[in-house]
């Protein structure tokens, strides 16, 4: 992999609100800007509610976002026409998080994982069953696979049939939302080596959704992790055990539970939950959950500083908190 | 305090769920049981509340509980330790909650079916429980419909209900499986606390093996049916027995694992 890989998408001061009753405003993203480099995976982490599927359904364009821009090779894709939306799509792929409700049930596996090269009108219909067996080879499944309905299979076997079929257009970004969370530790692990093994080789960028840091880690090149809309913390794959500095990012970590941890170990987590996204509270989003809350964060907004290289923080307290880190380490 | 002998189940005429499952639990222990969907950890719990689904029966073996079958109680016998004795927490704790009720009056027809009180006592007794759960304002969540409570606050409410009387084992269903990190690590508290306050005993049945490694005393693992590993936490956790749980403990992403780039 080369050190400066090329930029593929940047989103820019994304904002996504939706009306809600009595007038109110929900404000799912507020202000995200996010950069998305070849061959890179990008994990967001955040808890349910933070915005983390909205911003990536803006991403491959399912949604408009209310104000910004998402730069493809630095052209907007917002407010494109439908026929352009179309045509780009086949370069912004997704995989769901539960497969079996994203496949017709009455198609074949065969006609399933070719119809996006058929809409595209990438292939001949003599061609189809040869490329689906292809596609099967891919995702290391038997090719008599192709004459099968989606119901006789395992979980296990239709996420791979999923990203079979988002990856038969060859697109640039592969967009995973929650792909791996309802499936079993043992398959979860093969789906990730095949991920990072197809993302290899074809040199896409991988955008996943999880809400397992610890999974997430293991094959991420930069981690997100969103809090009520806002990004919190920006950080290096590798760094985000060790050196996480937000408090929000702090408590995640310490919210997992390892196999190998101490039993008599107290769990170290923050209490109560987060505020409802239509009452976001002026200020820092994280102040009534933080125990370094002052004055100053319930009246201003902290903005994302960066204070490594790829690693950025939105907090005033930066460099105590990065005091009490290197003081842990 | 339970015992569980040999106990095989079985879903109509299908190969038996589970064969060969044996337990023996003493007051305020904890329990985890691991395995992957489809393993029959579920069919176990359920075997021993009586609520086995559908056509689901036990075929052999025995259920003692202080020494007394399960498998011979009356429905009339069942209410009685249903409830007070044992109580259940499930995944979804809202799902058993009645939508178009308010929490306050569903909890206090609970409690009055299973002790005679006024409704003014049964309150009472209903807010001190929430309390106890560390939910804020009680009072409120009593005057709240179950879908203005978040995930995590319904899922208090049900452990709150489960924990009303006391009971001595407290079975949970994945109890946290459908929360975040952050609310998971709350609840896991909470129960440990629990056993360490009333003496509760717990089997809590998981897919999250970090959650299940923490809480327990005794680990069991399950695969198809059957129990591949049995033992203590360090037991299990440093000398596998079974190749299934070796693999298992290995595909655990961990914060300070591999990583695949």
């Amino acid at each position: 992999m080369s050190e400066n890989p090329e930029i593929v998408m940047q989103a820019k001061h994304i904002v996504k609100q939706f009306p809600a009753s009595h007038g109110r405003t929900l404000t799912a993203c507020n202000d995200i800007n996010l950069t998305m480099y070849k061959g890179r995976t990008l994990g967001i982490v955040g808890e349910s509610g933070c915005g983390k599927s909205t911003f990536v359904r803006m991403v491959i364009s399912l949604d408009q976002p209310t104000s910004g821009e998402i730069l493809y090779h630095g052209k907007n894709i917002t407010g494109l026409s439908k026929k352009e939306t179309w045509e780009n799509r086949q370069n912004l792929q997704m995989v769901f998080q539960d497969p079996l409700a994203s496949f017709n049930p009455k198609m074949k596996i065969g006609d399933i994982l070719t119809e996006p090269l058929m809409n595209y009108k990438k292939i001949k219909r003599s061609e189809r069953n040869a490329k689906a067996r292809e596609l099967l080879r891919m995702v290391e499944l038997p090719e008599d696979f192709v004459d099968r309905y989606p119901h006789n299979m395992s979980g296990g076997q239709r996420q791979r049939i999923s990203i079979a079929r988002a990856l038969s257009l060859e697109p640039e970004i592969l967009v995973c939302d929650e792909a791996t969370s309802a499936l079993d530790v043992s398959v979860q692990e093969s789906v990730i080596e095949l991920l990072v093994r197809l993302q290899k080789e074809k040199n896409i960028c991988m955008i996943f959704i999880c809400h397992d840091l610890a999974l997430i880690r293991s094959f991420a090149h930069q981690i997100a992790v969103m809090y009520l809309g806002h990004i919190v913390e920006t950080i290096p794959g590798e760094d985000v055990s060790s050196h996480a500095v937000h408090p929000y990012t702090k408590a995640l970590v310490g919210a997992q539970f390892s196999v190998h941890m101490d039993p008599t170990k107290k769990i170290e987590s923050i209490e109560s939950e987060a505020p409802s996204p239509l009452d976001v509270p002026v200020g820092c989003p994280f102040q009534n959950r933080c125990e370094h809350c002052t004055e100053k964060c319930k009246k201003e907004m902290p903005k994302l500083k960066e204070i490594a290289p790829g690693h950025e923080v939105a907090c005033f307290y930066v460099e105590s908190m990065q005091n009490q880190a290197e003081g842990g380490r | 305090m339970l015992e569980i002998k040999d106990l095989a189940v079985q879903y109509g005429n299908q190969a038996p769920t589970i064969e060969h499952f044996n337990l023996s639990m003493k007051k305020g222990e904890i329990i985890s049981v691991v395995g992957e969907s489809g393993s029959g950890k579920t069919t176990v719990i359920r075997a021993v509340l009586g609520a086995l689904s559908g056509a689901g029966r036990v075929t052999s073996g025995d259920i003692l509980y202080h020494g007394e079958s399960l498998l011979k109680n009356s429905k009339s016998d069942w209410r009685k330790i249903r409830g007070s004795k044992m109580s259940m927490i499930f995944q979804d704790c809202g799902g058993t909650l009645n939508p178009i009720r308010k929490i306050g009056s569903q909890y206090v027809e609970y409690i009055r079916t299973h002790q005679s009180m006024t409704k003014k006592e049964a309150w009472d007794k209903a807010v001190s429980m929430l309390t106890k759960m560390r939910l804020p304002d009680a009072e409120n969540i009593m005057n709240s419909y179950p879908y203005q409570l978040s995930g995590g606050m319904r899922q208090r409410v049900g452990i709150a209900m489960a924990m009303t009387f006391n009971p001595e084992l407290l079975l949970a269903d994945e109890p946290t499986s459908a929360l975040d990190v952050t609310t998971q690590a709350q609840i896991v508290r909470q129960m440990m606390e629990l056993r360490d306050d009333f003496g509760t005993g717990i089997i809590i049945v998981t897919h999250n093996i970090g959650v299940a490694a923490y809480m327990a005393d005794q680990l069991i693992v399950m695969h198809h049916g059957k129990v591949v590993d049995h033992g203590t936490r360090e037991e299990v956790l440093n000398n596998p027995t079974s190749d299934y749980t070796k693999k298992l403990l290995e595909a655990v992403p961990e914060m300070e694992g591999k990583r695949y780039v």
